[in-house]
């Protein structure tokens, strides 16, 4: 289904262009062979850095694209409509970069930037701990400054990419402050005492890499602190924005797949001598499929635009997840429900989609978490929690 | 060096296509236009030719309706250096000699050391420009070329012919055409695509290759179609009932039509 969109320039349409073909060139005849073999696509990630995607809303004096979140973020619902792992796994890299892009100094963006956004390398972020995840702030990773360096000792857990990165964007404890004792690292892939445990088995996104890392006494320059010790938290919730608002343009991505795949087999499959979407019961599905995912489009779509205003958009990001993951949930599981028997099936991508819809109602926050944080934000409290 | 690399808007190979009633013409309007995928070899190529010798520049040249120049600017992003759109509502209709013409006259006037093609368009599919090119041009042919090296004023080739491969070297100028399999082409980069927006391109008219009207479009093309008709979506099902040896008879089917 040919999927309109509104852009803001010619060159942002034919950017995606661009996109939608290599999608269903490179992305869309591997996808369920890797993800049934669980082989993460390091080289699709190479090829769209090639194009420069991985530095898209970067500035271009770092040798970003410097486009709006308008633009990438399209972009990433149009890879996870193809490919949802491909799509995410853009997402975290972009997120990875955010915190240096956005609170290094000059002299740090001059000296990693360029690498980290100019396509052959790739990121990961991490702040999820075994025993902080919705609750970020109690990660007991510790960075200690011995007068020279900072050495990084802890556990990680649920690390995207995890042992496949480049580089680590990592939240770590500089001091106990509750508020302001978390800071924020980045830590080379091939750092001495980092160690990766066995990618998570998990339900879906079985080609992305999911894992636990552990940090045995890691040496970093004091230079790779991004922003002030204990101005961790604050940019952690900042690139949560960001993270959030790229997970509603994944699932979105997600959703219209599973709409696609919806329509194609309800126009295929005869029963009692009709095609089944001429069937109210079925037809009516599909158009309240196609209401949410157009719905879930229009609302990240509109954080995206607010986000372009420079302004803070923690309720609207948090809002965009809640309402794009949830609606992926539903319309993938709706559309194993169109596809009957043939949707329980492997044959068919929709109870792959049906899988992975249901990491993205966890990943970012949760979504009882996004209702926290919407919720607080309502009631005017500090936006700096969660 | 100048290699010019020749590139044509066809109809999306996935949307259905349509002669038009009356002329019997392609309907372009039916279908979207894309670019003919076995050019993006050749652009790819050009662009490889042009990264291994400094000083080579890569012209794209299409000839067709005004949206053909589509075709141009995604060489353009792609890499090439200037695209040339000849363009002319007097050219519509024209045959693959005439289409020759145009393109000859074109290129000769861009000047140039090596033209590169795809092997065919998959609209017509007569594979025949290449070798017309050359005879207009004056210049050699390898065609089918799966392997090219540029070597001072001089080409190798490797070409793929009937299942057998031939290595020729040919004295530039030269035309050449390119198999599938010589590499992969690029995707055009968000880099490419805003460079593309400051690269020149031109446009030009028949009369701006001093040809006059009655020598090109359908008045001036030695074929014409006649007649057409409609192939039928009925006739093309073929039902195979099973009665044991239904697989049997699929591969049949699909052998007789190549597809297996």
């Amino acid at each position: 289904m040919h999927v309109e969109r509104e852009l803001p320039s010619e060159e942002a349409r034919e950017l995606l262009e661009v996109v939608a073909d290599l999608a269903r060139r490179e992305l869309l005849p591997r996808a369920a062979d890797d993800e049934a073999a669980g082989r993460f696509p390091r080289e699709i990630f190479r090829l769209l850095g090639e194009v420069g995607l991985l530095g898209l809303p970067y500035p271009a004096e770092y040798g970003g694209g410097a486009q709006p979140a308008v633009v990438y973020e399209q972009v990433l619902e149009e890879l996870s409509r193809a490919w949802l792992t491909v799509g995410l796994g853009l997402s975290v890299h972009l997120l990875a970069c955010y915190p240096l892009a956005t609170f290094g100094t000059t002299e740090q963006k001059s000296r990693w930037l360029p690498e980290m956004i100019g396509g052959r390398t790739l990121g990961a972020y991490s702040l999820s701990e075994p025993d902080a995840g919705s609750d970020a702030a109690a990660l007991r990773t510790r960075a200690e400054f011995d007068g020279a360096h900072y050495r990084l000792r802890g556990t990680k857990a649920w690390t995207t990419h995890g042992g496949h990165a480049d580089f680590y964007t990592v939240l770590a404890r500089t001091a106990d402050d509750p508020d302001h004792g978390i800071s924020c690292f980045l830590v080379p892939g091939n750092a001495e005492g980092l160690r990766f445990a066995p990618p998570e088995h998990k339900m879906g996104l079985r080609a992305s890499p999911t894992a636990g890392i552990s940090f045995d006494d890691v040496e970093l320059e004091p230079e790779r602190r991004i922003g002030a010790e204990g101005e961790g938290l604050r940019i952690a919730l900042a690139a949560l924005d960001v993270g959030r608002l790229g997970i509603a343009a994944c699932a979105t991505g997600l959703a219209q797949a599973a709409l696609d795949a919806a329509v194609e087999y309800a126009g295929e499959r005869w029963q009692f001598g009709h095609r089944i979407r001429e069937f109210q019961g079925v037809g009516f599905l599909l158009a309240d499929m196609a209401a949410a995912v157009a719905s879930a489009r229009a609302t990240y779509l509109a954080a995206a635009r607010a986000a372009d205003t420079g302004r803070r958009i923690t309720r609207d990001a948090a809002i965009a997840k809640l309402v794009c993951t949830d609606t992926a949930m539903r319309v993938t599981t709706n559309a194993v429900q169109i596809l009957g028997g043939a949707g329980y099936v492997e044959d068919h991508p929709v109870e792959r989609y049906f899988r992975e819809a249901k990491a993205l109602q966890i990943v970012e926050g949760t979504n009882q978490i996004q209702r926290v944080v919407i919720a607080r934000q309502i009631a005017g409290a500090d936006a700096a929690t969660i | 060096m100048r290699v010019v690399v020749l590139v044509k808007q066809v109809p999306d190979t996935w949307s259905p296509k349509r002669l038009r009633p009356g002329d019997f013409l392609l309907d372009r309007a039916a279908a979207d236009g894309v670019v003919n995928e076995l050019d993006t070899y050749a652009v790819e190529e050009a662009l490889r030719i042009k990264e291994k010798h400094d000083d080579t520049t890569v012209i794209a040249l299409t000839m067709g309706p005004p949206p053909a120049v589509e075709v141009v600017r995604k060489a353009l992003q792609m890499g090439a250096d200037e695209g040339v759109h000849v363009v002319d509502d007097a050219l519509a209709g024209s045959d693959a000699m005439v289409s020759s013409l145009v393109l000859a006259a074109a290129i000769e006037r861009i000047g140039f050391d090596l033209v590169i093609t795809g092997v065919e368009s998959t609209d017509a599919r007569m594979g025949v420009l290449p070798a017309m090119l050359a005879e207009r041009l004056g210049a050699a042919q390898a065609t089918l070329a799966a392997e090219v090296k540029v070597d001072g004023r001089e080409i190798s080739v490797r070409r793929l012919a009937g299942g057998r491969e031939f290595d020729v070297v040919a004295p530039l100028p030269a035309v050449v055409s390119v198999v599938e399999k010589i590499n992969e082409p690029r995707y055009p980069s968000f880099k490419g695509i805003m460079a593309a927006k400051s690269k020149p391109l031109t446009t030009l008219s028949a009369a701006d290759l001093g040809l006059d009207s009655n020598r090109v479009g359908l008045a001036g093309s030695a074929t014409e179609v006649v007649a057409a008709e409609e192939r039928s979506a009925e006739r093309a099902r073929v039902v195979i009932h099973d009665e044991g040896d239904a697989a049997a008879r699929i591969v049949e089917f699909l052998a007789s039509r190549k597809l297996l």
